[in-house]
C-alpha cells in the first residue's frame, strides 16, 4: 500500500500528542508500518503546531511536505487555512470550527479572516466542519474535542469500530473512557 | 516485542537493556525525554544535575565506580560539558560512559543550529547517529559494547526529528554489566607529565576506531543501481529513500566520527555519480573530498535548517517541490506566547512600564521579547543575562545601572546564573539582577532543579535557598516580590534600580501549568463598565481579546490572575457571584 499521510495541526496545549498516540496505536495493531513527528518545547506555548502521521508498508520519511496530505485534522480553523498547502488535491479536511485568536490578532496587528470554511469549500476542498467543543461539551469534556475529531476521521478509514474502540481504551484514562467514547460517537455521527 | 516509540523513548530502553545503572542529564529539548523516560525503569538511578557539565562529571564518576553511566543533553548543552568531554577522551572510562547531544537543525526551540558533528572530531571520540527509534534503541546498546572494547566515552548523535518521532521498535530484556575500580593514576589523572602519554593512545584508538568503522554493520551499503551514489546518515537518510526508492544505492552510515576510508572509496569506485545528503555542515562531503573523491553536496543541498523530502527531491533533481492549495486572505502568523496565568507576565509589564534595558536568558520567558511586552533585548545563552548586565553597567554606568536589569529563571540561576551573580558581588557592578521563580523548569516541560525541594521524581529533595544563596555571595539587598502584584513588582523595581549597590529581586509564583496551582475562577468582562480603553491588552495575555469595542475573556483560558483587572480603570473584571 501506498503510504498515506495525515497531519494535525492545532494551537499548542489543544490535545494533539494524544490523538496521534491513539492514531499511531491503532494503526500499528491494524499491521501497518507507522510513523510518527511531533513538536516539544517552545512553539508548545500557545504556538502554532503539527504532527504528522504517515503509514503504509514501509514509512521512511518522519515528516509529510507540502501537497502530501491525505487528511488534515484541525482543532482550529486558522490553523485549517494555515496548514492548507500540506493537502493533497483530494485530501479530506476534517477540522473544529473553533476560532482562537493568535497574538497579532489579539494586539491589532493583524486580523482574523472570515468565513474560512466556506471559502475552503469554495476551492472545491472537501471539508468537514464541526463544532467540536460544543460537541465535546455534550459528551461530558471540552477535553474530548480531540476525539471528536477521531470520531469523524475514523468514517474515512475501513478499520473496524472494535479496533478504533482499543485503541481509544488504550491510550485514555479509565475514568474518562465513557465521556471518550460518547465524544467519538457524537464526531463519527456528525452530518 | 513490537511497540510504537518516540525515539528519545527507545534511546531510554536502549540504556535500560544495555544494563546502564547511572543518568545525569539537564533537560534540554529536544533531548529531554530521554531522561524522563530512564526514570521509568526501577534498575536505574536518574537525576536532574544544575548543568551539563556535572550531569557529565557525575555520569564519568559513575562509570568509574565500574557502573554503566549516561549523560543527555541538547547541542547548546555539549557547550558547557566541553570542558570534561575533551579530557575524558584522554581519561576513557572504566564501565561504559554513553553521551547524547541532541541537534535541532530547524531551531524548533533552539538559539543556534550548531553541527554537533564537530565535537566528536574534535574531542577524539565516536560518534553514532540513529535514523529512526529502532537504531536509538540498538546503538544506544552497541555504544556501550564500542565504549568498553575502546575504553572511550562514545557520542550518540540525535536530531530532533529522530528524538521527537516515534516508530516502530522491537524491545528485548536488561543484560546487567559491571566492573570493579582500580586505583589508576596515569589513567586518571591528567596533569602533563600522564597526559602526554594518554594523548598518543587517544591517537591510537582513532585508528582501531577507523578499522572498526570499515566493517561495522552499523555503516552499510545499500547497492541498487550503479546510475547514482548517496552517502548519508541519521534522518537525511529517510528522505533519501523516500525520494529514491529503488533509483540510488546508499551508503547508510550509523558511525559518523570517525568516519570509514576504503568502505567510501569502494562505495564510490561502484557509482557513476556520487552525493553526500548531510543536513547542517558538510563533514561527511569534506572527508569524501580528502580522499581525492568526486563528489556533489554543498552545491545542491543548502547548509541551514532542517531537510525534507520535498526539498531533497527538488535539489537533486526528481522532481519539482511539491505544492498545495492556498488562500487568497493573509494568515496572521501564531506565535507562541507567555500562557494565561504566566507569573512572568506582570513582571515584564512592570520592566515596560519603567522603559527598563531588559537583558534576558533562556526558558519560557524569552517570550518577553515578542509584541506586546517586546521588553527582552538580549538572548544568548544559559546564564548571560547577568554576565551581559554586568559588562554593561561597567562601560555605561549611572545611565544604564538606573533602567538596565537582568532576567533569568530559577533553574538557568542554578544551571550557570550562580557563577555571573558571583562576579557582580565580586566585582561590584551596580547591577540589579531579577530571577523569575517559577519554582520549575518550565519551558523543557516542568523538570525539577536544585531549587524546587523536589528530585526527578517528585519526592523531596534538598533544596537551595535562593535568598540565602544570593546573600551568601555578598548581595545585601535581596527581596522577594509576587509577580501577580503589579503595585509590589513597580516599588521594587523603581527602589533596586536607585539603589547604589548590586541588588537581586526573587519574582516567585509557581508556574500556571503546574498541577499543584490552584487556580481561581476565570474572570469575566462586565460590559456595562468596560470603555474599550485597551489597557488591558498591554499586558498580551491570549485569554483577553476585543470584541465590539468591548474586552472579553476566553473563560476557557483564564485562571483568574487578576493582573488584567489591576490595569482597568473602571474595574470592569469581576467574577461570577
Amino acid at each position: 500500500m501506498e503510504t498515506k499521510n495525515i497531519i494535525i495541526v492545532g494551537v499548542g496545549g489543544q490535545g494533539s500528542l494524544l490523538a496521534s498516540k491513539i492514531l499511531g496505536h491503532l494503526l500499528l495493531n491494524e499491521g501497518f508500518d507507522v510513523k510518527v513527528s511531533e513538536v516539544h518545547g517552545m512553539s508548545q506555548r500557545g504556538g502554532s503546531v503539527i504532527t504528522y502521521v504517515r503509514f503504509g508498508d514501509k514509512v521512511y520519511s518522519p515528516v509529510v511536505d507540502k501537497g502530501q496530505a491525505d487528511f488534515i485534522v484541525s482543532f482550529e480553523i486558522l490553523e485549517t487555512a494555515r496548514w492548507l498547502s500540506y493537502l493533497k488535491a483530494d485530501g479530506q479536511i476534517v477540522t473544529n470550527t473553533q476560532q482562537i485568536d493568535p497574538m497579532p490578532v489579539i494586539t491589532g496587528a493583524a486580523t482574523y479572516p472570515e468565513n474560512l470554511v466556506e471559502k475552503i469549500r469554495a476551492q472545491g476542498i472537501k471539508i468537514d466542519a464541526m463544532d467540536c467543543l460544543t460537541l465535546a461539551r455534550q459528551a461530558g469534556s471540552q477535553k474530548a474535542v480531540n476525539i471528536v475529531l477521531l470520531g469523524r476521521l475514523s468514517h474515512y478509514f475501513d478499520i473496524s469500530e472494535t479496533a478504533w474502540q482499543n485503541s481509544l481504551r488504550a491510550n485514555v484514562p479509565p475514568k474518562f473512557l465513557d465521556i471518550n467514547q460518547r465524544a467519538f460517537e457524537l464526531g463519527k455521527k456528525f452530518v | 516485542m513490537k511497540e510504537l516509540m518516540l525515539g528519545n523513548k527507545a534511546l531510554a530502553r536502549g540504556l535500560w537493556e544495555a544494563g546502564v545503572a547511572f543518568v545525569s542529564s539537564y533537560p534540554g529539548t529536544p533531548s529531554t525525554e530521554i531522561t524522563e523516560e530512564a526514570v521509568k525503569f526501577n534498575e536505574i538511578y536518574c537525576e536532574w544535575a544544575p548543568n551539563e557539565k556535572v550531569a557529565m562529571e557525575s555520569a564519568f564518576g559513575a562509570s568509574l565506580a565500574g557502573k554503566r553511566a549516561f549523560c543527555g543533553q541538547k547541542h547548546v548543552g555539549l557547550n558547557v560539558a566541553a570542558d570534561p568531554l575533551f579530557t575524558l577522551s584522554y581519561t576513557g572510562i572504566n564501565a561504559g560512559l554513553v553521551i547524547v547531544v541532541a541537534d535541532d537543525a530547524g531551531m524548533h526551540s533552539s538559539q543556534n543550529e550548531q553541527d554537533s558533528r564537530h565535537y566528536a572530531i574534535a574531542a577524539k571520540v565516536p560518534m553514532l547517529e540513529p535514523a529512526d527509534s529502532a537504531e536509538a534503541l540498538n546503538f544506544a546498546k552497541l555504544a556501550y559494547e564500542i565504549s568498553e572494547q575502546f575504553d572511550t566515552p562514545v557520542i550518540i548523535k540525535m536530531c530532533t526529528r529522530v528524538a521527537h518521532s516515534q516508530s516502530v521498535v522491537e524491545t528485548s530484556e536488561r543484560v546487567e554489566h559491571s566492573k570493579t575500580y582500580e586505583k589508576n593514576i596515569a589513567k586518571y589523572v591528567m596533569m602533563p607529565g600522564n597526559a602526554k602519554k594518554r594523548h598518543p593512545i587517544v591517537e591510537e584508538r582513532t585508528k582501531k576506531l577507523i578499522e572498526y568503522a570499515e566493517t561495522t554493520p552499523i555503516n552499510r551499503v545499500e547497492f541498487l543501481t550503479d546510475e547514482l551514489g548517496i552517502i548519508t546518515s541519521s534522518t537525511s537518510y529517510q528522505y533519501v529513500k523516500e525520494v529514491f526508492g529503488e533509483g540510488a544505492s546508499v551508503l547508510k552510515l550509523g558511525m559518523i566520527n570517525p568516519l570509514p576510508v576504503e568502505l567510501i572509496k569502494n562505495f564510490a569506485s561502484r557509482v557513476k555519480k556520487l552525493v553526500v545528503v548531510e543536513e547542517l555542515d558538510p563533514i561527511i562531503e569534506n572527508h569524501v573530498k580528502s580522499l581525492g573523491l568526486a563528489v556533489e553536496g554543498s552545491e545542491l543541498l543548502p547548509r541551514i535548517d532542517e531537510f525534507s523530502q520535498n526539498l531533497v527531491a527538488e535539489r537533486l533533481g526528481v522532481r519539482g517541490q511539491g505544492s498545495g492549495v492556498s488562500l487568497e486572505d493573509a494568515i496572521p502568523p501564531r506565535p507562541p506566547v507567555m500562557c494565561a496565568g504566566c507569573p512572568h507576565r506582570g513582571l515584564f509589564y512592570s520592566l515596560k512600564k519603567r522603559k527598563c534595558t531588559v537583558l534576558g536568558d533562556i526558558g519560557c520567558y524569552t517570550l518577553g521579547a515578542v509584541p506586546p511586552l517586546s521588553t527582552i533585548e538580549l538572548t544568548l545563552c544559559m546564564g548571560a543575562s547577568i554576565g551581559a548586565t554586568h559588562g554593561f553597567n561597567k562601560m555605561l554606568g549611572k545611565d544604564s545601572e538606573s533602567k538596565t536589569v537582568a532576567v533569568i529563571g530559577d533553574s538557568t540561576f542554578m544551571h550557570s546564573g550562580m557563577t555571573g551573580l558571583a562576579n557582580v558581588a565580586y566585582n561590584q557592578s551596580n547591577s540589579t539582577v531579577i530571577i523569575l521563580d517559577n519554582s520549575i523548569t518550565g519551558m523543557t516541560g516542568h523538570q525539577q532543579n536544585p531549587s524546587t525541594g523536589l528530585n526527578i521524581k517528585g519526592d523531596p529533595a534538598g533544596k537551595i535557598d535562593l535568598e540565602a544563596l544570593c546573600r551568601a555571595m555578598g548581595i545585601k539587598r535581596v527581596r522577594v516580590v509576587d509577580p501577580y502584584n503589579l503595585k509590589e513588582c513597580d516599588v521594587a523595581i523603581k527602589e533596586e534600580l536607585a539603589a547604589q549597590e548590586p541588588s537581586v529581586i526573587i519574582s516567585r509564583r509557581p508556574c500556571a501549568l503546574l498541577k499543584t496551582v490552584k487556580h481561581k475562577p476565570p474572570l469575566y468582562v462586565d460590559k456595562n463598565k468596560c470603555i474599550g480603553c485597551k489597557s488591558c491588552m498591554k499586558i498580551g495575555c491570549p485569554a483577553i481579546s476585543m470584541k465590539d469595542g468591548k474586552a472579553v475573556v476566553d473563560q476557557t483560558q483564564c485562571v483568574g490572575c487578576e493582573v488584567c483587572s489591576q490595569l482597568c480603570p473602571k474595574k470592569a473584571f469581576a467574577r461570577e457571584a
